[in-house]
């Protein structure tokens, strides 16, 4: 009895903190339709902050506490809403997701920066005090997380049923558009909300911290428990949020208690948030089509099969050379960008065409690792496999979330993630805590490729013929009906579409070619860890493919090689290791509002060439303009579509109409 | 008989009331005209038909079976096609693999033995937009969206079509040609509802009106009918029985075109 009660009270705590973090997600959720994701990576940043405020500088920790909530998280807040996120809530579900992940990975490269890897100890408010009840015993650091909960839900109460401005912020859910009709100032709203929100987020942190330590990732993953609990309210309401975080807390602190701390369910007790956020989730009612949120967007060009296989070929031509002149090290390195370009092919089905976002494409890739050095058949038979067996992980992860949005979709796959790194990956029937497995090198209709070379170009074969694939589809009916799904799903819907069992087929096909991408990758390796496949990777691969470009196989291309080299170049200056990422992280940010991404630049680079510079040089120079040449250069037009032609011009002008 | 039958619909957002048991009939093969202020729940009526909006309480039912509960894609397979008020053509397709796709959604797997684009020609020539075939269409006039959407509703062959205010951004001759193209569709087997400001329109091609006010059906007949009823010219001018002035600001452009 004694321990079932103080078992209460730590989760009455720990559900206490989530009930703070969640609050402020919902508040800046549903004022300005962005979810932040960075909601726990901001929470992690300010408890690094009150530390150095109140440890490193000895300030006393009160006003280390009130100089972080009162003064550095709501300017952070405000800096956020108007600056990274601002108008970010109209857009499509994709973009503001990606901008969010691109703040998270940024604020972790930020925080890895300024206070690298160390032993930091946060102490609880009021150490040492302690309530004795009978035998149960209880820190006042833990009434006082408690006390504060319910102070944050009386003031968020009094603040938006009782003053002017908290009316706005309930006529914001509603209608932000109407609201400024009728005099509102929902930028003045939004901006309040972020700077509550974040200072909320930074509250929870702060009162984790002494319990779960000051680490760069666990406070982050804190946004999968508050969002959890806010699902109970649908991301609306407040109230529902509190007792969802509640349940949660005291829910995860008995499994804490009562479940076996060994074994293959041992890791039961770390997943409990994402449990019952998918507990929530198969409960939720069908979500209705959004009607009126038709946007046409401006995809990069697409080329037709004839062109792609020609440049598909170049490309094989290539990693041949490569594969004779680089050394075997170097080698690795190739074979690893070709792995995560064709990860990356799998965003620009799902992310590119089909609009939808995953940021566990690398747990995915992880399924298939194991299952291809489970099954032990290294030829093509494995492979199909292993293929499969991540795209049925894949549908299963997607069926749950069938009825729901996009959102809710992207949101689900990053609690999957942290539950396969946390319970899956961990259990004997994996990697077994973190052991290597092995895997051997693939053969080919009974011609076992052996050499690093010749495996390295046998997986940018893939690469290309993959790609090729994606480009038929996107040329084909399905394509034409992914990009229907995207601009419309309730003009879909009314043409008789099941979008439903479209999605979970387009996710499951996804998963495959990650799970393909990570079958190869073990071949490659030979050995691989548990840690290859953790939950970052995909939220940095979903970034370098956006910033590169997610709807176009050369941005794929290109971003394999970025990210291959991205943990070089960090190992090399292991000085700016975090810089690097907050560089990803904010650059995707900032990239992240035009899905084409670079490598559209260089398409619209090319067709400036052909069609503005090279008429222009010839006009001056008629000697250059050979004959054969302008032929030549018809045919690369004629290779492109006409409409993506069109399109980059529309391009254009929409910039300037951003810019301007 | 009647092809559709929307049974004492109720639709609450929130605290407001926007459908408040509506109950009407569309026979088949006709024209039948849903008129009515704005604001007065066109809109959410015809999301309740075709399953984007669930009712708060009543029934649908189409061709004698109940489909309140039917998913929105499943409508659509029995026969039940719209367009949209807030238009909803796919923007970053082609005019004319908008209707590809449509035809794609309705053949399934038989449409891939679709020989050429004969029919995707001959729906674009059907509402006078085939200029436009290669255009975005987001790039395209709003009056010829709408007829993009009528195209695309049609690709599917529905045997009830649910017209959200079809003839707005049409010019008079491009309505004209409009309304006997409805005709046409309700000659052929497939029923038109509309939902129009456009009284000319709605009188000249309509076999049967009904009129929603504040979300409840206040009227119901042929236009001859419906131009002389009190009620009708209540709810649009706006006058209570004392004959006070008008108090229902959205209606006037409406007002204009009844007084005509």
């Amino acid at each position: 009895m004694d321990s079932f009660l103080s078992y209460t009270f730590i989760g009455l705590f720990t559900g206490a903190a989530y009930a703070i973090a969640a609050s402020g997600l919902v508040l800046t959720y549903s004022t300005t339709r962005v979810f932040n994701i960075a909601h726990g990576a901001v929470g992690m940043v300010f408890a690094f902050v009150y530390w150095d405020f109140s440890q490193r500088q000895h300030m006393p920790a009160w006003l280390a506490l009130a100089l972080v909530l009162l003064v550095v998280a709501p300017a952070f807040g405000v800096f956020v809403q108007r600056v990274l996120t601002r108008g970010l809530g109209s857009q499509p579900i994709g973009v503001s997701l990606v901008v969010t992940v691109g703040i998270l990975v940024g604020l972790i490269g930020v925080a890895t920066q300024i206070w690298p890897p160390a032993s930091r100890t946060v102490p609880q408010f009021f150490a040492g005090h302690l309530i004795t009840l009978g035998n149960v015993v209880i820190t006042w650091h833990q009434v006082l997380t408690v006390v504060l909960s319910g102070v944050v839900a009386g003031c968020l109460y009094l603040l938006l049923n009782r003053t002017r401005i908290g009316t706005a912020m309930r006529a914001s859910v509603d209608n932000p558009d109407l609201l400024q009709l009728y005099g509102g100032r929902p930028q003045l709203v939004a901006a309040l909300a972020w700077a509550i929100g974040t200072s909320l987020a930074a509250l929870a942190g702060i009162l984790l911290t002494p319990v779960i330590g000051l680490q760069y990732y666990d406070l982050t993953l804190l946004v999968i428990s508050a969002y959890a609990a806010a699902m109970l309210g649908k991301l609306t309401s407040l109230p529902m949020t509190y007792v969802g975080a509640m349940g949660l807390g005291i829910l995860q602190s008995y499994a804490v208690g009562y479940l076996p701390s060994a074994g293959n369910v041992a890791g039961l007790r770390a997943v409990v948030p994402t449990l019952f956020l998918f507990g929530i989730i198969v409960l939720l009612p069908q979500a209705p089509l959004r009607i009126g949120q038709v946007k046409g967007l401006v995809s990069a060009p697409v080329p037709t099969l004839g062109r792609a296989s020609i440049w598909g070929g170049a490309l094989v031509l290539f990693a041949m050379l490569l594969a004779v002149g680089l050394s075997t090290s170097n080698l690795l390195l190739l074979g690893t960008a070709a792995t995560y370009a064709i990860v990356m092919l799998s965003l620009v089905l799902l992310t590119g065409y089909g609009g939808q976002v995953s940021l566990a494409q690398f747990t995915f890739a992880g399924v298939g690792a194991v299952a291809y050095a489970k099954i032990d058949q290294p030829n093509l038979f494995g492979l199909l496999v292993a293929t499969l067996v991540a795209a049925a992980v894949g549908a299963l992860v997607a069926i749950p979330v069938l009825r729901l949005t996009g959102l809710y979709l992207a949101l689900a796959t990053l609690a999957f993630a942290q539950l396969m790194d946390k319970l899956v990956f961990q259990a004997s029937y994996a990697f077994q805590f973190n052991n290597p497995l092995h895997a051997e090198r693939l053969s080919v209709l009974g011609l076992k490729i052996d050499g690093t070379g010749s495996y390295t170009v046998m997986m940018t074969i893939f690469f290309v013929l993959l790609a090729l694939g994606v480009i038929a589809v996107r040329r084909g009916r399905l394509g034409r009906i992914l990009i229907a799904m995207r601009d419309s799903q309730a003009a879909c819907g009314t043409l008789g579409l099941d979008l439903r069992w479209l999605r979970v087929g387009l996710f499951a096909a996804s998963a495959g070619i990650a799970g393909l991408a990570g079958a190869l990758f073990a071949g490659l390796r030979g050995t691989i860890v548990a840690n290859d496949f953790q939950f970052f990777a995909s939220l940095l691969v979903l970034l370098v493919a956006v910033i590169w470009g997610v709807t176009s196989v050369t941005g794929a291309a290109i971003g394999g090689v970025f990210l291959m080299y991205l943990p070089v170049a960090q190992s090399d200056h292991a000085n700016i290791a975090g810089l690097l990422f907050a560089l990803l992280g904010f650059g995707a940010v900032a990239l992240g509002r035009d899905p084409n991404g670079l490598a559209n630049k260089i398409f619209g680079f090319n067709s400036w060439v052909v069609d503005r510079l090279y008429p222009a040089l010839a006009e001056r120079y008629p000697g250059m303009a050979l004959r054969s040449r302008t032929d030549e250069w018809d045919g690369a037009v004629d290779g492109v579509d006409d409409e993506s032609l069109a399109a980059s011009g529309t391009e254009v002008e929409r910039d300037v109409v951003v810019a301007g | 008989m009647s092809l559709l039958q929307v049974e004492d619909v109720v639709v609450q957002f929130g605290g407001v009331t926007a459908v408040n048991h509506a109950t009407f009939e569309v026979v088949a093969g006709s024209v039948t005209g849903l008129i009515g202020p704005n604001g007065a729940g066109k809109t959410t009526c015809f999301n309740v038909i075709t399953g984007l909006q669930r009712p708060t309480s009543g029934h649908v039912r189409f061709d004698g079976r109940d489909i309140t509960r039917t998913a929105v894609h499943r409508r659509a397979r029995r026969g039940i096609g719209r367009t949209f008020q807030r238009l909803e053509a796919f923007g970053s397709l082609t005019v004319a693999d908008n209707v590809r796709v449509a035809l794609d959604i309705h053949e399934g797997f038989r449409g891939i033995f679709r020989p050429g684009d004969h029919d995707v020609d001959e729906l674009l020539e059907r509402v006078g937009i085939a200029e436009y075939a290669a255009e975005r269409a987001d790039s395209i006039p709003t009056g010829t969206a709408r007829l993009l959407e009528l195209a695309r509703a049609l690709a599917c062959q529905p045997r009830l079509l649910l017209l959200d205010e079809p003839s707005s951004g049409l010019d008079e001759a491009e309505t004209e040609a409009f309304g006997a193209l409805l005709v046409e569709l309700a000659g052929e087997g497939c029923t038109v509802l509309m939902v129009e400001h456009d009284m000319d329109l709605v009188m000249s091609v309509c076999d049967e009106i009904h009129v929603l006010d504040f979300g409840s059906v206040i009227a119901a007949g042929t236009p001859a009918e419906i131009r002389v009823d009190p009620k009708v010219q209540r709810a649009y001018l706006g006058y209570s029985d004392e004959g006070q002035g008008a108090h229902v600001a959205e209606s006037l452009d409406e007002t204009k075109v009844l007084a005509r």
